[in-house]
């Protein structure tokens, strides 16, 4: 029996190495292992042998089936691999074709960073408030101690309606949403917003369009010191020109703040090392701050007695300017598609 | 404001070491910034020279060489100026010496050597407004006792330096030599030496002869004094050094003095010719449409906004701003009447910024101190009696109706340290208040502090609190983290979702000017408002506040395409603005969008037409939450502006909250769709909201069909009939395909129709018996039949 096991199998080994085909599987499977195959054959004639001959052959033949087995399922995942790869291979395609894409969108410059801005207010618990840009001589000026005829009314030549010249105006400064802000606050309470917005004076050049962006930033409380507002400039400035940034307080002077600062922050460019950008100083102005005026809370309901505050402004467009190394504001507004379409990824954190 | 370094420290002694660069940067550590720090003139290597001998050029018509003493040697110095000659003193450019016109070296000029060059004083780069004609025309001959080889330019008295500040508008105390004297003792705890007031007067008392008649409340202060027998000559040379440092042409001595008691004192001051003027001055508001010739020869016509001194007839100065012709101080002028006053500040900055902004003006507007209009009319008789040889006449005409006092302001050191932030002892407060000049009393619990009046920008605790940190150092204060509540921020969420869903659909925001032409506010709209205008625009380009966007994004497309780039899918949200019949201003959100080239890219790319501008308005209008609230009408609210078959207005649960369609071929000739959308009106209304609906176990079926209608039935029509017509079983409806003309004047539009129940297991008999009723429905109500492949 032994050797007419080995036989068939010797057999099968030659015959599997003509099998090309899916069919050929089937039919040498049909010849050795099928219902009829030599090797079930094997067992057919079993009644004629003793239950010890037919525990022996039985397992005898029972290992060869399984080696036929096999054997063919081998082939047969040879052929079918074949096969497939041969099928992925007719599929491959250009895959440098273009893809099928419809147009990139993108969000403003402006946009981003006013995003920007407010995302890094709200975490710390500010909202994002905003007045109309459309305003009255009295909120944007007076209550903000700039009486008519104040001398530093001059610094922000304003654009006025038509008939309504000290009265009605397109706003000149977001701190105008300051006043909106506290006059809403009936309970005369706690305030901490930022105020972004269009804004608009008499000016255009390289460096100034009679329309640009401001934000505002006002926090009224209790214990509110210049050294908390040079804390939050110094966490905004960082953010926004990088870690590094340095934050400088320089006295100066405001209607709506008292003591007032301008603040300068080292020069992102060089380091502070000194270059043309910062005009070898290695400081750049950024913006305004200081403690609210007194005559400013009182005029929108505060007790000056009670209250304290700080307030600061910034122009979003420098902002702008600076971190995407915008060399000229027109450009900002100049809504060429070519400077838009730049602005399509996400932001570098 | 121009500080000269010499003319400061005639007040106020400057440590010689700092350089006017640390003097300019201290000043600007206390809030006064500057534009430039530099010496007056800005040249190197100039010595003074004798001309020893002078003669003609051998090769030329005009130069001559020279040979020059310089001190230490001889120089061989080729010259063409006319006026050169033997025995003069001149100003000699040494070889190497940088002048503002380049650097001197040494060579041949026509064969003949050349160690240098004689100086005109133009060349020394002074200013052109201080040049006389000899200036320029030939080299300075200096006098002839200066002495050789040593420094030209303290020869010249030009040994200067000069910071040019930008001073805040609450500073008016500095516009004056002893105001930044004060600053500078500040700085440097210096005390600011005394101004000599002393002069004589003669026995005649003023008050008899003149007198002075106030008839406005815009004159707070007026004194007048009499100098007579003036004799008009230069001035001294430290004087016009000190004009020229400060930015101020030397005329002669009497108009000189005058503007350097200005310069001193921040006062500025009129002499009236007073043999012209009559024995009366009145001060009084001009009357509308009075003229006036000022000093510059010009008529200016007055109105009651402007204020005006004048004798009993006619006025004769514009107060603060200038003097009149009548009664100018000319060569001739023999006995002069000194005004010193205080003015209104607003109105003479509204006449200024009408007339003329002049040093005066500038002065006036900024507040000025009573104590220095008193100290500038004694400190200009002291210079008029020393240097313009003048007797003053006895007694001062004063009308005084100043309430400005010294401010007095108790403070405490807790309030200073809780503003500032900052750790400061008692000790040092006094001591910042001191050496800026205040007057401090200690009373334990707080500080009394007394403000000279000069400081006119100090009237509560918190300016003072301000000097505390101007002093102790601004930038000493140390960042920190305020101690605030936890409170939970916002902001407005749906319009930046709004931005980045169509940013998401491949569209690019722009933003543009809200000023527009007037001509164009009311186009691409059929709202009826009163426009937005501007009283005084930059241009008439940009004289109205816009009400649409569109007429923007239109021109964005414009230029764009101009540039050779047509595919164009832009939005902007951004205000309109109008005036309501109540004649209240209002402002609205909007949303813009405009489209027009190809939208999808490469070579799969597609021209956009309504369909995808549609697509972008339900996406927007879905993801607000208005599905099944909005629908697209034609009606008398689409704009002439949009094409008339290719437009519709959108409306929401009744509203007509926007426009959508193709720009009307008189407004492009390119295939352009936009649309707008009123944000303010659509976001107020009420939304569907997002919630979960349970999943159906039950499988559902699909059945297609296509029918034949009429070109005019639009897709809406037949989707309504199938809806009504299918009942609850039917969840979906979708078109997907459209066969234009397949018979004359006819169309195929083909649906795939879902049957489904949530709550079993449809059979194909009761969903056959639905979708049969569709199709008798479809086919009686819009003349239709089915199409049978």
């Amino acid at each position: 029996m032994k050797e007419k096991v080995e036989t068939i199998l010797t057999e099968l080994k030659k015959d599997i190495e003509s099998v090309k085909t899916p069919q050929d599987i089937v039919d040498i499977k049909a010849k050795y292992i099928g219902k009829s195959g030599l090797i079930t054959d094997l067992m057919k004639n079993m009644k004629y042998y003793s239950p010890e001959e037919r525990k022996e052959i039985g397992q005898i033949v029972n290992v060869a089936k399984t080696e036929a087995n096999e054997i063919i399922t081998n082939k047969e995942e040879e052929i079918n691999t074949a096969i497939l790869n041969e099928k992925l291979n007719k599929e491959a395609i250009d895959i440098t074709l273009p893809s099928k894409k419809i147009k990139r969108g993108s969000l403003h410059p402006m946009t981003r960073i006013t995003e920007e801005f407010e995302d890094l207010f709200v975490s710390m618990g500010y909202t994002v408030f905003e007045g109309p840009e459309l305003e009255s001589d009295e909120n944007c000026f007076q209550k903000l101690n700039l009486p008519k005829g104040h001398p530093a009314r001059d610094a922000q030549d304003t654009f006025y309606l038509k008939d309504e010249v000290e009265n009605y105006l397109l706003r000149s400064q977001t701190s105008t949403a300051q006043v909106r802000a506290m006059e809403a606050n009936v309970d005369k309470g706690p305030i901490r917003i930022v105020c972004p917005g269009k804004v608009y004076r008499r000016d255009e050049d390289a460096t100034h369009s009679h329309q640009f962006m401001q934000i505002e930033g006002l926090v009224i409380d209790k214990n509110i010191s210049m050294a908390d507002l040079k804390g939050t400039l110094e966490i905004m400035m960082k953010k926004v020109l990088g870690e590094k940034t340095q934050v400088r307080f320089r006295p100066s002077y405001f209607p709506f703040t008292e003591p007032s600062v301008e603040v300068d922050v080292t020069c992102f460019k060089c380091g502070g090392k000194g270059c043309a950008l910062c005009k070898q100083t290695g400081w750049i102005e950024v913006l305004g701050a200081g403690m609210v005026h007194p005559n400013v809370l009182t005029m929108s309901g505060y007790d000056p007695k009670v209250y304290q505050g700080f307030a600061f402004g910034t122009g979003l467009d420098r902002m702008a300017m600076f971190k995407y190394n915008i060399p000229d504001i027109r450009t900002i507004y100049g809504n060429d598609i070519r400077f838009i379409e730049q602005f399509d990824r996400k932001d570098d954190e | 404001m121009l500080l000269s370094r010499k003319f400061v420290s005639d007040y106020i002694d400057l440590d010689d070491n700092l350089s006017i660069t640390d003097i300019a940067e201290a000043m600007t550590g206390v809030g006064n910034e500057y534009d430039s720090a530099q010496p007056l003139i800005n040249c190197t290597k100039l010595v003074t020279g004798e001309v020893l001998e002078c003669v003609d050029h051998p090769d030329s018509d005009h130069l001559h060489c020279c040979k020059v003493n310089v001190g230490k040697e001889v120089l061989d110095i080729v010259c063409g100026a006319p006026n050169v000659r033997k025995g003069l003193k001149v100003i000699v450019a040494l070889d190497g010496a940088k002048l503002p016109g380049g650097e001197i070296k040494k060579g041949m000029i026509r064969g003949q050597e050349s160690n240098g060059m004689l100086c005109s004083i133009a060349e020394l780069g002074l200013d052109n407004k201080f040049l006389k004609p000899e200036d320029k025309e030939g080299i300075h001959e200096l006098p002839q006792d200066t002495e050789v080889g040593i420094d030209a330019i303290k020869a010249l008295g030009y040994d200067d330096e000069v910071i040019d500040f930008e001073l805040t508008s609450n500073r008016g105390d500095l516009l004056s030599v002893l105001g930044m004297a004060y600053e500078l003792g500040a700085i440097y705890d210096k005390k600011v030496k005394d101004i000599d007031l002393k002069y004589s007067s003669n026995n005649d008392d003023i008050n008899k002869q003149f007198t002075v008649d106030v008839k406005t409340d815009d004159c707070s202060l007026f004194l007048a004094k009499k100098a007579i027998n003036v004799t008009i000559k230069e001035s001294p040379d430290f004087i016009k050094e000190r004009l020229i440092a400060s930015g101020i042409r030397p005329i002669n001595n009497v108009v000189d003095i005058s503007n350097y008691v200005m310069l001193e004192t921040g006062q500025p001051l009129h002499y009236y010719d007073a043999d012209r003027l009559g024995d009366t001055l009145i001060v009084r508001n001009a009357n509308d449409n009075e003229t006036l010739t000022t000093l510059d020869g010009q008529e200016r016509v007055l109105s009651t906004e402007d204020i005006v001194i004048s004798d009993k007839d006619k006025s004769v100065g514009l107060a603060g701003v200038m003097g009149g012709l009548s009664t100018e101080v000319e060569e001739d002028t023999k006995n002069i009447i000194i005004e010193s006053a205080i003015f209104d500040s607003i109105k003479i900055r509204k006449t200024s910024k009408k007339i003329l902004r002049s040093e005066a003006s500038n002065r006036f507007e900024k507040g000025l101190d009573p104590k220095r209009t008193y100290m500038a009319i004694e400190r200009s008789c002291a210079l008029l009696e020393k240097y313009a040889d003048a007797t003053i006449v006895g007694g001062m005409v004063e009308y005084n109706h100043s309430d400005v006092e010294d401010a007095n302001i108790d403070i405490t050191i807790d309030k200073i340290k809780s503003v500032l932030g900052i750790d400061i002892d008692k000790k040092e407060v006094i001591s910042i208040f001191e050496r800026l000049g205040f007057t401090v009393t200690d009373n334990k619990e707080s500080l009394n502090v007394i403000v000279p009046s000069r400081r006119r920008d100090i009237k509560i605790q918190e300016d003072l609190i301000e000097e505390v940190g101007r002093i102790y150092g601004m930038d000493k204060i140390e960042g920190k983290s305020p101690v605030l509540d936890v409170i939970q921020g916002s902001y407005d969420k749906t319009r930046r979702a709004i931005k980045h869903k169509l940013a998401d659909m491949g569209l690019n925001e722009t933003m543009s000017y809200t000023l527009i032409p007037n001509s164009e506010v009311h186009k691409f709209t059929k709202d009826e408002f009163i426009d937005v205008t501007l009283n005084d625009p930059m241009s008439e380009d940009r004289n109205t506040l816009r009400y649409s966007l569109l007429y923007s994004l239109n021109e964005i497309y414009k230029y764009n395409k101009a540039r050779n780039n047509p595919n164009i899918s832009i939005f902007e949200l951004a205000k309109g603005f109008f005036k309501d019949e109540n004649g209240e201003y209002k402002e609205e959100l909007k949303l813009a969008v405009l489209m027009s080239g190809e939208y999808a890219l490469d070579i799969h790319r597609e021209q956009v037409d309504f369909y995808h501008i549609k697509g972008v308005m339900e996406e927007l209008l879905y993801f607000l939450g208005y599905d099944g609230r909005y629908s697209l009408l034609i009606n008398d609210y689409i704009p002439s502006e949009l094409h008339p078959g290719v437009s519709a207005a959108i409306n929401v649960n009744g509203t007509n909250v926007g426009i959508i369609g193709k720009l009307h071929p008189n407004i492009s000739k390119d295939n352009v769709y936009v649309m707008e959308i009123n944000l303010t009106k659509l976001l107020a209304i009420r939304t569907g909201s997002m919630k979960y609906k349970e999943l159906s176990k039950f499988p559902g079926i699909y059945k297609d069909v296509a029918f034949i209608v009429d070109n005019k039935v639009t897709s809406k029509e037949v989707e309504q009939v199938i809806k009504k017509a299918g009942g609850k079983l039917l969840t979906n409806i979708q078109i997907f395909d459209l066969y234009p003309n397949v018979e004359e004047g006819k169309k195929s539009m083909a649906y795939k129709l879902y049957f489904q129940d949530a709550t079993r297991t449809l059979e194909d008999e009761e969903v056959m018996q639905v979708f049969n009723n569709i199709i008798k429905e479809v086919e009686s109500k819009l003349s239709a039949k089915v199409r049978s492949n």
